[in-house]
């Protein structure tokens, strides 16, 4: 892996100016989508705004007093697109009477506390690799709470949704999270056994069996969740987090060659035995069959979103002139047909060049990161938030299947948006270590070798040892 | 409010969009820059071509380490051939040198190729990997002769 590094400069005062520029694009839409029915400046507008700055400038302050080298651009980047998803969320309130962005904005000041915590808090994200073995534990919980009875909550077919009584949520979402924890751990420290080779088929150097393992169970979980919660996207991006990491730390081609294959097999026989795959795939591949048009849960929401993106043409129709509350789920599902109705393609392009950007900010705090804990986990959420956006604008603009994902921090939806902000956060930490000064001699030059052995007794080695718990 | 205001509104937020995207990208190209200038390692030939001192300034090629030699600890006297692979210190049992160290964790430190040098990295585990006495932080480079502290025991790399 490659080593490069920074110079040691804390470029907080670029992130505020950015910081500022990305404040005025978010209001400044929140602004647009009223202008036409004369609603510019009703309360609504003002309360997100202020909240927005206020609590952004929060984060900014932290960033300031503890994660004085974390990466410049993150922040203004995910700001301006929670700024825009908000703001077209309010546009579609107006159209529907609802109060999605009310709600949207409770779940940003929530999501935002929380990463203030985690930045506080944790400091340093080689802690999470002692949380390696319990994080699998809790990934397992999360992915089985949603089948459980009573908290268990089937919405529109898919059960990955659990009632708290006060508010519902996806666990789903921070299980995400969690599996990259776990998977950044165990490769980190697995990977030499995971490296020795097996056959060889042309230039194709094979793992050997009994390593199988760990792909395999990735797989049935990943299966499982498609079986038991019916939700086809996340199954997707389980597999695709696992087959990621494992690629990136044994640099092995055959590994991403068999989880294609594996993903073949189950693809296949997913959509041969469950009507909800079949059905997902029949509406990508004639969703202009006017049979499949009209069937419930037929094409009819994929095709609106499509009629949207055309009307929609190079310019847009403009922020609150167009009719994207025409598709179905408009503000979850569908916010990027609804973006790109009224940004048009200049528009639209220019938010998936901020995710470009913001993915690229996470692989290089993973080819800056100095541990290679760091180096798996920067990558595994990079490659988390990609693989959403693929997926979601890919399934909008009908390249594949359309999946239950959401777009990463534009999508009304309280659990997608905390977990995402708490992959900023990390990607922050993680940015932070990668780019802070290295120390020059001895590092914590107050420790002596000689005492830390006697310092720490033996039962405290057993609390605090998780590589310990491993066993051949 | 006028159409004309509108129209131009609409015009102007997608410029402003654009604008962030640029203004962006220009505050990340400051980071392409001083990678450039902070790169360590031997100078390429153009480099050398232009500025025959950095020539100098190579280090002269080492002897490559072959052994590996436990010099304190349970194990002293022990020594292990390098061949091209990574091997994994600690005291479980698939490791490649199984230390009988208590101090020492089960998958505790990895040494592994690159290049012509052989680094050694800490695998997160709970007392530290100590190179000629500093607490390791990442991955570093092992010269011939350097001892690396796990524990108790004490290796080195041997020509």
């Amino acid at each position: 892996m490659s080593n490069i590094q920074t110079a040691p400069r804390s470029r907080r005062n670029t992130e505020l100016l950015l910081l500022l520029l990305a404040l005025v694009v978010g209001i400044g839409a929140n602004m647009l989508v009223g202008l036409d029915q004369d609603r510019a400046f009703d309360s609504d507008f003002f309360t997100q705004g202020v909240t927005l700055v206020v609590l952004v400038l929060v984060v900014h302050v932290v960033l300031r007093l503890r994660a004085k080298y974390a990466d410049p651009v993150i922040l203004p980047i995910v700001t301006a697109l929670n700024g825009i998803g908000l703001a077209m969320i309010h546009r579609l309130d107006i159209a529907t009477g609802d109060s999605a962005a009310t709600r949207q904005l409770f779940w940003t000041g929530v999501a935002i506390a929380v990463v203030v915590a985690v930045i506080w808090l944790l400091r340093d994200h080689r802690v999470l690799r002692r949380f390696t073995y319990l994080s699998l534990i809790a990934s397992a919980a999360l992915l089985i709470f949603p089948l459980l009875p009573f908290i268990g909550m089937e919405v529109n077919g898919a059960r990955i949704w659990v009632n708290l009584g006060f508010a519902t949520f996806q666990p789903g979402e921070i299980a995400k999270i969690t599996l990259a924890i776990f998977f950044a751990g165990y490769l980190s420290t697995n990977r030499d056994l995971i490296l020795l080779a097996g056959r060889k088929i042309g230039p194709l150097q094979l793992p050997r069996w009994q390593d199988m393992g760990p792909m395999l169970a990735a797989w049935l979980v990943s299966i499982g969740v498609l079986v038991f919660q019916r939700d086809l996207g996340s199954s997707i991006l389980f597999f695709g987090l696992f087959m990621a990491m494992i690629y990136v730390a044994t640099s092995r081609v055959s590994w991403v060659i068999i989880g294609l294959l594996m993903i073949a097999v189950g693809g296949f026989v997913a959509f041969q035995l469950f009507p909800h795959v079949t059905a997902r795939i029949n509406s990508w591949i004639k969703a202009f069959d006017p049979e499949v048009y009209n069937a419930i849960g037929g094409s009819h929401q994929i095709v609106q979103g499509l009629f949207g993106l055309a009307s929609g043409a190079l310019t847009g129709t403009g922020l609150g002139q167009g009719r994207p509350d025409l598709v179905t789920f408009a503000n979850s599902d569908m916010i990027i047909a609804a973006l790109g109705e009224e940004l048009g393609l200049i528009g639209l392009s220019a938010i998936v060049m901020l995710y470009v950007l913001l993915i690229s900010r996470g692989i290089r705090a993973a080819l800056g990161s100095r541990d290679a804990f760091g180096k798996l986990l920067a990558t595994g959420l990079s490659f988390t938030l990609a693989l959403q956006c693929f997926v979601v604008i890919g399934g909008v603009t009908r390249l594949i299947p359309l999946t239950g994902l959401t777009t990463p921090f534009l999508a009304a939806g309280g659990s997608s948006l905390l977990a995402n902000w708490l992959i900023v956060a990390l990607l922050l930490l993680i940015s932070d270590a990668a780019r802070r000064p290295t120390m020059t001699g001895p590092a914590n030059g107050s420790r002596s070798p000689g005492d830390r052995p006697g310092r720490r007794s033996k039962s405290d080695e057993r609390n605090t040892g998780s590589t310990e718990v491993i066993q051949p | 409010m006028g159409e004309l205001v509108v129209t131009a509104l609409r015009f102007g937020f997608l410029i402003l969009l654009w604008i962030m995207i640029i203004s962006i990208v220009s505050a990340l190209r400051r980071d392409l820059q001083i990678g450039k200038r902070s790169r360590t390692g031997s100078p390429t030939a153009r480099e050398v071509r232009k500025n025959p001192d950095l020539a100098e300034a190579a280090p002269a090629p080492r002897a490559a380490p072959r052994r590996l030699v436990v010099t304190e600890g349970p194990l002293a006297g022990h020594s292990l051939e390098l061949a091209a692979s990574p091997i994994l210190l600690g005291r479980a049992q698939e490791a490649t040198l199984v230390l009988e160290d208590d101090y020492a964790s089960g998958r505790h430190a990895r040494l592994f190729p690159q290049g012509s040098r052989w680094f050694i990295e800490d695998l997160g585990s709970t007392n530290g990997t100590y190179l000629a006495e500093n607490q390791l932080t990442r991955a570093l480079p092992v010269d011939p002769g350097v001892p690396i502290r796990i524990g108790k025991t004490v290796i080195e790399l041997r020509p």
